[in-house]
């Protein structure tokens, strides 16, 4: 059976699994829809948040991105898992105490104030399209690469399938499709992981395969790597470009940001207690660490496949480079997305694959006969491209497509599902008309949901970088607005509205106005980005991606002060406080 | 409210060492210190490297459970755990 049909057949069977998962299990009422009933299980809403979480750019992207970043992409490794460890030790527990069904909600209480709460509606929503900017992006690439259509067709049948089971299912349908979406992805992430890592190293784990040698070759693979990639003027791979303040940063803007993102925390609002909710995050993470703990494995392997495929040959001698009318079959599939770029600058019929932008690899490229680089390869390719890289047959292949288009459909669903709750559940039920039958409530957090699906589709077709960028913003966003909110609520106990609202606006101005200066978000066509994206430009050297610290540090402080010069929050507050405190009252 | 604000204080300090633990394997060994531990090599991998990569991430893991563990202990000793 030829690869489109396997694809097809893969993928379609999946869908089906899917939809039938939400049918099953709709939503009957505005707790399942918002909640799912209270009554998921800890391992099974881990599960769920894993799938909820691993995003199209931690399936897709991540492993490219450390291929190519070695070292530096290690602010994702970290900065991704680290940020259920602020979540267990934080938030989780005690918003499951309060009980209620969303963030803004809690925000609301605690703040005792309907303003405080339309501030954190606006950061929520901020923060989630964004993010599901990235997971639109992350299925048009899929889609285009291996159902061979249009990328605007494939965003469509995306938008088409969370539809079906957001609008259908709530909650409830959206964390059982999760843990089937869960199970595919790990599958199709670890499966052609283990193939790969037998060939190069013998060694089937590729957490280990990662520090083994080379099969016939006695040198171990990182090493080998640091060896070829400096050979032709890369950075070597297991250091980095970026200075320590911008690593540190990011790092703790991811981090920070992970556990302020309102479709992760409201996972913990569906388990029946507080105990449940910390082991939660403890089995949260561990489904997380299996594919985290692989990525960096899968992209050390697929920049040593790639280097081998091109650098065939010694560095420098004349036939060392790959023929580009012999290249492998899978160079030019993904020529034909345009992903894979071949350009012969210097006409000898071979690929020269270097890094021309570094000024001391210079002289010796041109005593080499060459004239820049001919080979540019999209990061957001690797994954997707490691299977043909490898020659793995076409099951695992088609396996990868569903399991990429899982990881962005979950990610996807669970974000709109905050979405719409924030919507019906803050706007419409809690300021707008507080009557509103449950009926009547659920209709508009359906209605929502249709809406928001069709404005990420939209932002889908432009984002403005590669996945694992465009979501990092997202968490520079969360981490500078409703992370310290939150925590200052729970830890806090002085800490009244006016402070809570100042901090929040100043955060999320602060952070997203850096990141529109230097990168451009949402105001393209006005202009943006307006500053040149270079160190040299940047505060204190942290780059938009880690501004979010900043922004994190803004809130707080701002925070701390204004509340220090207003009235402390009434008594039934401070009480509310101390009940969230205690898993039972005493 | 003794026992309240003792139950709060326990879990304080079990939240600051677990936070201890956190940021020495992540920021401490995997960014600030990893030029020195990339001298050490364990197996294949330069310490730091590994640490940035692998380790940190292994120990996050661990660390959660553990706090959940204990935290879940620390509710039963103070009987404010949930039957």
């Amino acid at each position: 059976m030829d690869l489109k049909t396997l694809t097809y057949l893969v993928v379609g069977a999946s869908f089906v699994l899917y939809i039938g998962i939400a049918i099953w299990s709709r939503a009957k009422s505005t707790g399942d829809f918002y909640v799912a009933g209270k009554g998921v299980s800890p391992l099974a809403n881990g599960m769920a948040t894993a799938a909820d979480w691993m995003s199209a750019a931690s399936f897709i992207s991540m492993a490219g991105l450390i291929a190519f970043l070695g070292y530096d992409g290690s602010v994702y490794l970290m900065g991704w898992t680290g940020g259920y460890v602020l979540l267990a030790l934080f938030l989780a527990p005690y918003l499951r105490k309060f009980g209620k069904f969303t963030v803004p909600e809690f925000i609301a209480e605690r703040y005792y104030s309907k303003t405080a709460r339309v501030v954190a509606v606006i950061c929520l929503i901020f923060v989630s399209f964004t993010y599901v900017a990235g997971q639109m992006r992350g299925v048009g690439i899929v889609f285009s690469r291996f159902l061979e259509v249009e990328v605007t067709v494939g965003l469509m049948i995306g938008m088409g399938i969370v539809f079906i089971y957001a609008v259908l299912g709530g909650m409830k349908g959206i964390t059982y499709t999760q843990v089937a979406q869960y199970c595919v992805l790990i599958f199709a992430y670890t499966v052609p992981a283990i193939f790969i890592a037998i060939q190069i190293t013998g060694n089937a784990i590729p957490q280990l395969a990662f520090g083994s040698e080379i099969t016939n070759e006695g040198v171990g693979l990182l090493d080998k790597l640091d060896d070829i990639v400096t050979s032709l003027g890369f950075t070597q791979f297991t250091s980095g470009d970026k200075s320590k303040i911008d690593v540190f940063c990011i790092t703790l803007a991811l981090m920070v940001g992970t556990a302020g993102l309102p479709h992760v925390i409201v996972r913990f609002f569906t388990v029946p207690k507080v105990r449940d909710a910390r082991m939660s995050a403890g089995y949260a993470l561990l489904f997380i660490a299996l594919l985290y703990t692989t990525a960096p494995a899968v992209g050390a392997m697929a920049r040593y496949n790639l280097m081998n495929t091109i650098q065939s040959g010694e560095v420098g001698t004349t036939d060392g480079n790959l023929v580009y009318e012999e290249r492998p079959e899978w160079m030019k599939t993904w020529e034909n997305t345009g992903l894979v770029v071949f350009d012969d600058k210097n006409g000898d019929g071979r690929v020269q694959y270097y890094n021309d932008a570094n000024p001391d690899f210079q002289a010796t490229a041109n005593s080499y006969g060459w004239e820049g680089n001919e080979l540019s390869v999209d990061r957001d390719i690797m994954v997707l491209a490691n299977p043909e890289i490898a020659s793995l047959p076409n099951w695992v292949i088609a396996l990868v497509a569903a399991g990429g288009i899982a990881a962005a459909l979950s990610t996807a669903a669970g974000l709109l599902l905050v979405i719409s709750a924030a919507i019906s559940h803050d706007i419409i039920k809690g300021i707008l008309a507080p009557a509103i039958s449950e009926k009547n409530e659920l209709r508009a957090g359906r209605i929502a949901a249709a809406v928001a699906i069709l404005i990420a589709g939209y932002l889908g077709f432009d984002p403005p970088g590669w996945v694992a960028q465009v979501v990092a913003f997202a968490f520079g966003l969360a981490a500078a607005s409703l992370f310290p909110v939150i925590l200052m609520g729970i830890f806090y106990k002085r800490m009244n509205k006016e402070g809570a609202i100042a901090g929040m606006v100043t955060g999320l101005l602060f952070t997203y106005g850096y990141i529109e200066f230097f990168k451009g978000l949402f105001l393209k066509w006005a202009g943006a980005p307006w500053g040149e994206n270079v160190a040299e430009n940047w505060l204190f050297g942290i780059s938009p991606e880690g501004i979010g610290v900043i922004g994190m540090l803004l809130n707080f402080a701002v925070a701390l002060a204004v509340s220090r010069v207003t009235a402390p929050p009434p008594e039934h507050v401070q009480q509310l406080v101390e009940d969230i405190r205690v898993p039972r009252a005493m | 409210m003794e026992n309240r604000k003792a139950y709060w204080r326990a879990n304080l300090r079990l939240v600051f060492a677990c936070l201890l633990v956190w940021f020495t394997c992540s920021y401490g060994f995997g960014i600030l210190l990893v030029d020195q531990l990339n001298s050490i090599r364990m197996g294949g991998f330069k310490l730091g490297f590994w640490f940035a990569q692998q380790g940190s991430i292994y120990i996050f893991v661990a660390l959660i459970f553990f706090y959940a563990w204990r935290m879940n202990k620390i509710d039963r000793q103070f009987d404010v755990d949930e039957g």
